[in-house]
């Protein structure tokens, strides 16, 4: 109750941490900065956690936001603690530099395989102080101060981590109780890599005595630590939102079809209740198209990583859709659409691919020429003039004759054509990608992760009315 | 009417006597949002416990809880207030013949003849209430809009009548399964509060606390079981409420352990789609097979 008021200095640091957090991509207006000032009035200051949470819950309001909150959190007061400490010039007595630092035991000389015993056996029990310490441990024994230390901090951690041979994955070549044996948990080897990491932050800014500039946040940071059914999910979500952009783009009626159209028989009909006057018009509905789907899949081997994401968006279409035909192909063509109608669970429908679409043949190499005159021949009777038409693949004709002229007489029978490719587009056109010899018939989308197909599903709002 | 808390321990003893065992920041969050008067928006997968915090929480504070479920579809006219229409149909009725037009407009738009649901009735109570609004990522953003208004200022206006400004602040707490991303403006005003399943020592202390007769023994293998079981990829992971279930059906059994027998015929509590059924079978039923019982 009787919290402190806050500091002159408080409000000010504050603010930079919403700057900050702004700056890594957080929707972060006055009003959420007023309530973290409000919340702050009602906690304790002296605990790290309640500080912290009572920020986050003002200021994060996703999983994604509150994970990027934390790794600013950390950063910003990690770098305000670190500029205080230069400018009041304060520095740790030099144990580290000596290579002995807090030791486990009495001994002088560190013990490796004693250091690695200890840090192994905090990873597993998960014990945050502990890890501190040993980190300091680990950097003061391995990181060699004087000599090699890089001046990149990544390439230092990640030595130091292998130098103690900690990881993820189970070890059966050691020993029985070695806690390293049955494999680390995942979180916990993280948060070590962080400790390490901002301790030899903080020796490198001891060192120099300059703060550099605060490193951004990478992808890779930020992404949750997610298993493959959160990103089949997100997947799903982002479909869902396509479903609603297909269906109403292209359909926005012109001159005289904005009108409602008067229904003659049912506005007589109602007309009937007033003695014949027709009080109450009634207009036709309007019925909204339904979108024709019509989606090609590239199975082969050199889009073997993004298969499954396209399998998932695949599998994620064919839940919202009903009007959808889907093909998979390598060499040849195959329908799956039946395979889709019949399996609900992903793992079954990828499994039933893989086993009998028949697409695979000899080479396992893409035959896009082939592929595009077999799709013809396939649909060529149905494709419909509203139609929508979207390629999965990474345009790699292996050499072969793209036909770009088979592919262009698809796009023009189909109302829309879209390619997503699952390269970034740096790559495209290097090597035996053909991108450019399709790209003028269709609209092509960079796609490797959901957010890029969000994107996809946001220009295809944006270009309505085109 | 209890005194609001001091501090967030208090709020947590509280909400343990309360049978609610919290976790990480839930005592803070609530507490925030009941000291600060913001409403709380608690999210997480299903089955974590963000209605029985809402519960709990009523409970603690000795508040009356008013619960408005979402469904698709679901109206103001369902949600708010609905106008009294046969009550109205009846009053014009009653003095059909000399009464003038504006004096009967003007009687059946009164207060008597409004019908208040949830949330008029959560906002117009004489003492304060909790009030849960559950599942509001069912609800479509047309409702969401209309939120707002209450949840920023607690207040409503009825076109006819006005606005009814609340007589007490309700705590107002709003779940979501996360099936949607809720509107920024709706995110701004309230706090926010990820709720997770929880670590195996919370679900060991929330199953000892449900079924305080079940076997020490079984009580940690069970959470140890269930934390395997939420690591595969199924349709449906297991719920905190669903592991108490299973506790009890172990209860009931007289299990002294958990082995593959037992695993086998019990499993169906806490897993409850035919695929999930086949995948936990496969992986977990081996895994309890093979391990050597430890103790």
């Amino acid at each position: 109750m009787n919290a402190p008021a806050p500091a002159a200095g408080i409000d000010a640091r504050l603010l930079e941490l919403g700057e900050e957090l702004r700056a890594e991509g957080l929707a972060i207006g006055t009003s959420e900065l007023l309530d973290a000032f409000a919340a702050l009035a009602e906690v304790g200051w002296t605990e790290r956690e309640a500080f912290a949470a009572a920020l986050a819950a003002t200021l994060a309001k996703s999983p994604e936001d509150r994970r990027v909150f934390d790794l600013v959190f950390e950063r910003f007061f990690f770098r305000a603690v670190e500029a205080a400490a230069l400018r009041e010039g304060v520095r740790e007595h030099d144990s580290e530099r000596a290579g002995t630092g807090p030791r486990p035991h009495d001994d002088t000389q560190l013990d490796l395989g004693e250091l690695r015993a200890q840090i192994a056996q905090a990873l597993a029990n998960f014990d945050e102080a502990r890890m501190r310490d040993l980190a300091r441990l680990a950097i003061a024994a391995l990181a060699r101060p004087d000599r090699s230390r890089s001046a990149v901090v990544g390439v230092d951690v990640q030595r130091i981590r292998r130098a103690l041979g900690l990881r993820s994955d189970p070890q059966p070549e050691l020993d029985g109780d070695d806690p390293r044996r049955g494999g680390l948990p995942r979180d916990a080897l993280r948060r070590f890599e962080e400790l390490l990491r901002a301790e030899l932050e903080r020796a490198q800014i001891e060192r120099t005595a300059t703060l550099g500039p605060a490193r951004a946040l990478s992808e890779l940071d930020r992404a949750l630590p997610s298993g493959p059914a959160a990103d089949l999910a997100a997947v799903h979500r982002v479909v869902a939102q396509l479903r609603r952009r297909l269906a109403t783009r292209g359909s926005e009626t012109r001159g005289r079809h904005r009108h409602d159209r008067i229904d003659v028989r049912r506005t007589m009909r109602a007309s009937l209740q007033t003695g014949g006057v027709p009080v109450v018009i009634k207009t036709r509905p309007r019925r909204p198209r339904r979108p024709e789907l019509y989606v090609l899949c590239d199975v082969s081997t050199s889009v073997t990583s993004a298969s499954v994401f396209f399998l998932s968006v695949l599998h994620a279409l064919h839940n919202s859709f009903r009007q959808m035909r889907s093909f998979v192909f390598i060499e040849r063509v195959s329908e799956v659409t039946d395979v889709f109608a019949r399996e609900r669970a992903f793992a079954a429908v990828s499994e039933t691919i893989a086993r009998d679409a028949g697409v695979a043949d000899v080479s396992g190499y893409t035959d896009y020429g082939r592929v595009w005159s077999e799709f013809r021949a396939l649909v060529e009777d149905d494709l419909d003039p509203r139609a929508t038409v979207i390629v999965l693949g990474d345009a790699r004709a292996n050499g072969r004759d793209p036909r770009a002229d088979q592919f262009a007489a698809l796009a023009i029978r189909a109302r829309r054509t879209l390619w997503l490719n699952p390269e970034p587009r740096l790559y495209w056109n290097y090597g035996d990608s053909v991108m450019a010899a399709y790209a003028p018939f269709c609209e092509v989308f960079e796609c490797w992760t959901t957010r890029q197909l969000e994107d996809f599903v946001n220009s295809l709002a944006a270009g309505a009315g085109s | 009417m209890s005194a609001l808390p001091n501090t967030a321990d208090e709020l947590a003893d509280g909400l343990s006597a309360a049978g609610y065992i919290p976790g990480g920041e839930v005592a803070l969050v609530s507490y925030l949002a009941v000291r600060l008067g913001k409403p709380m928006l608690v999210e997480g997968p299903a089955g974590v416990g963000k209605t029985e915090l809402a519960k709990a929480l009523a409970s603690y504070l000795g508040r009356e809880l008013v619960r408005l479920q979402r469904y698709e579809g679901l109206d103001e006219a369902k949600a708010l207030y609905e106008w009294n229409y046969r009550k109205q149909l009846l009053r014009i009725q009653a003095e059909a013949d000399g009464a003038s037009w504006n004096e009967v407009q003007d009687d059946i738009f009164g207060k008597e003849f409004l019908l208040p649901r949830p949330l008029l009735s959560a906002i117009s109570a004489s003492s304060p209430v909790v009030l849960l609004i559950d599942e509001i990522d069912k609800t479509d953003q047309e409702f969401e809009a209309m939120l707002l208004e209450i949840l920023s200022d607690f207040q409503i206006t009825i076109p006819e009548l006005g606005r009814i400004e609340a007589s007490s602040q309700p705590v107002v707490v709003l779940t979501s399964n996360n099936s949607r991303e809720l509107t920024e403006a709706l995110k701004r005003r309230c706090l926010y509060l990820w709720l997770d399943y929880p670590t195996p020592e919370h679900e060991l202390a929330i199953v000892r606390l449900h079924t305080p007769e079940l076997a020490d023994i079984v009580a940690r293998k069970l959470v140890e079981v269930i934390g395997m079981v939420r690591e595969l990829d199924l349709k449906k992971p297991p719920s905190i409420a669903e592991s108490i279930d299973w506790a009890r059906a172990l209860m009931l059994l007289g299990a002294r352990n958990i082995d593959e027998v037992t695993f086998a015929q019990t499993m169906s509590v806490i897993v409850k789609h035919r695929t999930d059924l086949e995948i936990v079978a496969a992986r977990v039923g081996v895994a309890l097979a093979t391990v050597p019982q430890a103790q």
